[in-house]
């Protein structure tokens, strides 16, 4: 179950019109280090995941990527508004906008549509963790990508909070790791597959 | 009756405390007996329910479940600017 809350994680407020970053900046919607993949990577692998701690993690990161999904998108609907048709030509925005006008969708900068191939659900607390963290370090480029691209503080200033989420999202899936490594055989942390060798019976 | 507050102002208070809860409720999801981040919880989760009553008594709410706390007499859920519009936040 979830609840809307009217306001976004971190303000957005951007006054000029950017097509042109706005197409670089949709990758973080629908691309394949994005805020969508995110939030389903986490969200789908919860449910066959056995220690507490870490059901937590991934169902309160999984709902943070949303809030993020959120400010990513306002950011490309504020940069995007008031475009002209003038500036849609300039700026290479009209190969988007012939599908999709000014609403949002979710695809790659390339244009590359939204995949659930974008992410893994393996089933397997150790593999899950790693492919998270690696998830977290990749989005952090990406964002480190696109502050390489503007100086706007309007445009840095959500974007380094983003930046900054995934590091303590790292850091807080480094922990997932240590907590289910500390479950499993110290001298053979493969021995067995806990979301699969051993199911417990919920009796109901 | 309480002297209206400054909209801004108290919005801003609302994303700094909302802030504080978001990254402490991790931090306890790995670190479940640690009484001082348990103890910020407490104290942060605290601020930010008064607040967003405050809110939404005075500019409409945030959040469904302070939408009994404006005093509107219809239904002003979708009255104000969504997040991602000029002057949402």
């Amino acid at each position: 179950m979830w609840l809307y809350e009217k306001r976004l994680q971190y303000p957005v407020k951007i006054s000029e019109t950017n097509p042109k970053l706005a197409q670089v900046i949709i990758s973080q919607f629908g691309g394949p280090d994005g805020e969508l993949a995110a939030s389903m990577r986490y969200l789908s692998q919860r449910y066959t995941m056995p220690y507490n701690e870490v059901t937590g993690i991934l169902t309160d990161i999984g709902t943070e990527e949303l809030a993020h999904m959120e400010i990513v998108c306002a950011i490309v609907h504020q940069l995007t508004r008031d475009l002209t048709p003038e500036q849609l030509k300039a700026s290479g925005f009209d190969k988007y906008y012939v599908d999709h006008t000014l609403a949002l969708w979710p695809q790659a900068a390339s244009g590359a549509p939204w995949t659930a191939t974008y992410f893994q659900s393996k089933g397997d607390p150790i593999t899950d963790l790693h492919e998270n963290m690696a998830a977290e370090q990749k989005a952090r480029t990406t964002y480190d990508n696109i502050l390489r691209l503007t100086n706007d503080p309007e445009i840095c200033d959500p974007i380094r909070f983003l930046r900054q989420r995934e590091i303590v999202h790292y850091q807080r899936f480094g922990e997932s790791l240590r907590i289910v490594q500390e479950h499993l055989d110290s001298k053979n942390f493969y021995a067995i597959n806990p979301e699969f060798d051993v199911r417990q019976d919920c009796g109901c | 009756m309480s002297e209206c507050p400054n909209r801004k102002e108290l919005f801003h208070h609302i994303n700094e405390v909302s802030f504080a809860v978001d990254d402490i409720k991790l931090y306890l999801d790995t670190h479940p007996c640690d009484d001082e981040a348990l103890e910020c919880f407490e104290e942060y989760s605290q601020l930010r329910n008064e607040a967003l009553k405050e809110y939404a008594k005075h500019f409409g709410p945030l959040t469904v479940d302070t939408a009994v706390c404006s005093e509107a007499d219809k239904w002003n859920w979708i009255q104000d600017p969504w997040p991602w519009q000029e002057g949402g936040c």
